[in-house]
């Protein structure tokens, strides 16, 4: 029972190539829309990757590549259906019609992985994102340590412009000493007070970093003793809420890579749904073809299919040639061997019993 | 004796036609360009207009508007001139209006000139408006509670932060202001009442800095008060500190950032007027080369193509004496009229 059987008569096969070979063309530039959207990603994550403990740079590479692999298969569909309007350059491509439909099938099912990997990465992001923010904000002193010189600067620039301050909240920074011990006056009786206080001896404050400033709030930016009203002149709840950036930055980035891969998925997802058409339309024409081949007639009307038996039946089949291609080197079925049977085993003592005569 | 001229066989009119209009077509893009130009400069002017008191000029963005928009209209009228050139009965339509029309272009390319001229120029505009806005835009960075002015704080730090400068000419601009409210000031502290009544005018001044002035890229936390005394800080000094607040003003910083985007428009009108006059050339040669046809009916046939039918001096001589003959028209018809009457 053949799957999708439609017929098709000359000029109708005609008009197919040629749409398919428009069609083939337009996938070229999807093909390169996926390749910038994959570029742009690798940009957007190379940015802030000091932030993040591990890479998610396998979601652009693997779009990088199926785009680039779209342009050439495309490009190649194009010039095969522009072929297939005549009978005789079809022969040309007869053999690599099935491998081509094999490989963008794979390739197809490529696409599709790159969409699925767009949404499903999030909550991988989620966790790199948090550990990434919190050694960054263990390491915000460390500016003279090689590797680690410019964290300082790319945790300043990130909370100034995602207006977010620490990893969930501003009130991370009091756990973390921040300012390096370079420029703590060690002979001053306040700061040895305060690095004994702790069992780390280190030098909490209730003080952040002045990027965590907002600069919506109405009056200069309080940024030590932040959480203690006394010590500050008028500072009501108002004030102390318009004066730092509340949202932290784990979830401002979150928000951010978010939308960007959402769109960026939606938009392979269509990718996908074209490609997946042309594909379609790529197999009709090839069995169309070789039906053409097959009568002999040039002009005649012909069948096109997608699967010549039910879904079932080709999976068998082709189950079965796998199956065997990997028992080509097995002696059992080879019938050019002599495997003696039972009936056939007392030929040999029979056959010794004949006397030779001279 | 004709000013520059050339001879021209069929081929090279058809191909003087057909190359006209692509070049009046791409003279249509750049004259898109200058129009989008002038409406992202006046949105960036407008972006900024605060830190310039609202004072700033918009003759340069609007006269950019005018000038792309008449690009454009100008240079699709030559190229569908160009475009029916070639077919005498099309082209018979257009004759007439072709002498206005490159009187026009002339016009436009004296207002290109101008503009271009605005552009360079309007710059000491700007350095001075400047110069006055961010001095005022300082002195009201405190007042977030006066209508009119309560986003002065937000835009003068968002300015600071995104231009990487620090007050008017330098950092020490903020020294002389009052940039803290008295809301904020305890009045009944002792320090505080010394520090108002210390100078002249009771203001709160100290030597100290907003946080937008502080540089993300320095090794140490920021400092922003205290910031000539070495002594309140560890391990501190003024003189040689450098990375520790943006030592560049916000003037010299913004002046930068309109000048060279005034430099550019300005560059990009000069190559617009090269233009323009290419396509005026190509024009009148097309014009003279298809009127100066021996036989119109036989399409093949040779011509003249010119820039100026006589030379430059003659032509410059005509010019004056019909300027001067229009002037004086009034004075010869009463003269004839007097004998009769």
């Amino acid at each position: 029972m053949v799957v999708g059987k439609l017929t098709f008569t000359k000029p109708e096969r005609e008009k197919l190539a040629k749409v398919l070979w428009l069609l083939n063309w337009i996938s070229v530039l999807t093909g390169a829309i996926l390749f910038s959207l994959g570029l742009f990603l690798k940009v957007e994550i190379e940015r802030w990757q000091e932030v993040m403990s591990e890479g998610i740079l396998y979601v652009p590479h693997m779009l990088i590549t199926t785009g680039l692999a779209a342009c050439c298969i495309n490009f190649l569909g194009g010039k095969i259906c522009l072929d297939c309007t005549d009978t005789n350059k079809f022969l040309r491509w007869k053999l690599v019609m099935m491998p081509y439909i094999i490989c963008t099938l794979f390739f197809t099912s490529c696409i599709l992985a790159g969409a699925l990997m767009c949404y499903s990465v999030r909550s991988q992001l989620e966790d790199s994102l948090a550990l990434g923010l919190r050694n960054a904000m263990r390491y915000y002193k460390d500016t003279d340590t090689p590797g680690r010189c410019y964290l300082k600067k790319t945790l300043d620039l990130l909370q100034i412009q995602f207006q977010c301050c620490g990893n969930s909240r501003y009130q991370d920074w009091f756990q973390v000493q921040w300012i390096s011990n370079r420029y703590l006056d060690m002979t001053s009786s306040s700061v040895v007070d305060r690095l004994r206080s702790n069992v780390e001896g280190k030098y909490l404050t209730e003080g952040v970093p002045f990027s965590c400033c907002s600069t919506l709030s109405p009056r200069p930016c309080i940024q030590q003793q932040v959480g203690d009203r006394s010590p500050h002149f008028n500072y009501d709840q108002r004030s102390q809420q318009l004066n730092l950036w509340r949202r932290g930055c784990r979830q401002a980035l979150m928000d951010h890579y978010t939308g960007i891969m959402q769109s960026i998925g939606l938009t392979v997802l269509l990718i996908w749904l074209f490609e997946l058409l042309v594909l379609t339309g790529v197999r009709y024409l090839q069995t169309a073809m070789e039906n053409v081949l097959r009568l002999g007639d040039p002009d005649s009307e012909v069948d096109g299919w997608i699967l010549e038996n039910s879904l079932a039946e080709t999976a068998r089949s082709n189950f079965d040639i796998i199956k065997n291609m990997g028992k080509c080197y097995q002696v059992d079925n080879d019938p050019n061997i002599n495997i003696p049977t039972a009936a056939e085993q007392e030929v040999p003592s029979r056959q010794l019993r004949i006397p030779v005569t001279s | 004796m004709a000013f520059m001229p050339v001879k021209f066989n069929l081929q090279k009119r058809v191909k003087l036609a057909q190359g006209l209009w692509m070049i009046y077509w791409l003279s249509v893009i750049v004259g898109i360009l200058l129009f989008g130009l002038g409406i992202f400069f006046k949105i960036e002017l407008r972006k900024r207009s605060e830190m310039m008191d609202n004072n700033e000029s918009h003759l340069v963005p609007n006269l950019l508007i005018l000038v792309g928009s008449l690009a454009c209209g100008l240079n699709a009228f030559g190229g569908k001139v160009c475009h029916d050139s070639l077919d005498p009965i099309k082209f018979a339509k257009w004759k007439p209006m072709l002498k206005p029309f490159l009187l026009l272009c002339c016009g436009f390319n004296a207002l290109l000139l101008l503009t271009a001229l605005l552009c360079f120029l309007m710059q000491f505009a700007v350095y001075l408006t400047l110069a006055e806005g961010l001095k005022n835009s300082i002195k009201f960075y405190k007042d977030t509670d006066t209508p009119g002015r309560c986003f002065m704080k937000r835009t003068l730090d968002m300015t600071q932060i995104e231009f990487r400068c620090c007050g008017n000419n330098n950092f020490r601009d903020w020294f002389e202001v009052q940039w803290i409210s008295n809301r904020y000031l305890d009045m009944s502290n002792d320090l505080v009442k010394d520090r108002v009544l210390s100078n002249v005018e009771g203001k709160y001044l100290m030597d100290s800095v907003p946080f937008s002035c502080c540089n993300p890229g320095s090794p140490r936390p920021c400092i922003q008060h205290h910031l000539t005394n070495n002594s309140a800080h560890y391990d501190y000094d003024h003189r040689i500190e450098e990375l520790n607040i943006w030592t560049r003003g916000c003037r010299e910083a913004l002046f930068y950032y309109f000048s060279s985007i005034m430099n550019s428009i300005g560059v990009l009108i000069i190559g617009t007027i090269i233009l323009e006059s290419v396509d005026m050339a190509g024009l009148k040669y097309l014009t003279t080369a298809l009127d100066t046809m021996e036989d119109p009916e036989n399409p093949e046939c040779e011509s003249d193509g010119w820039l100026l039918e006589k030379g430059v001096k003659e032509t410059m001589g005509e010019l004056f004496a019909k300027m001067k003959t229009l002037g004086k028209t009034n004075q010869v018809v009463e003269g004839e009229d007097a004998p009769e009457g």
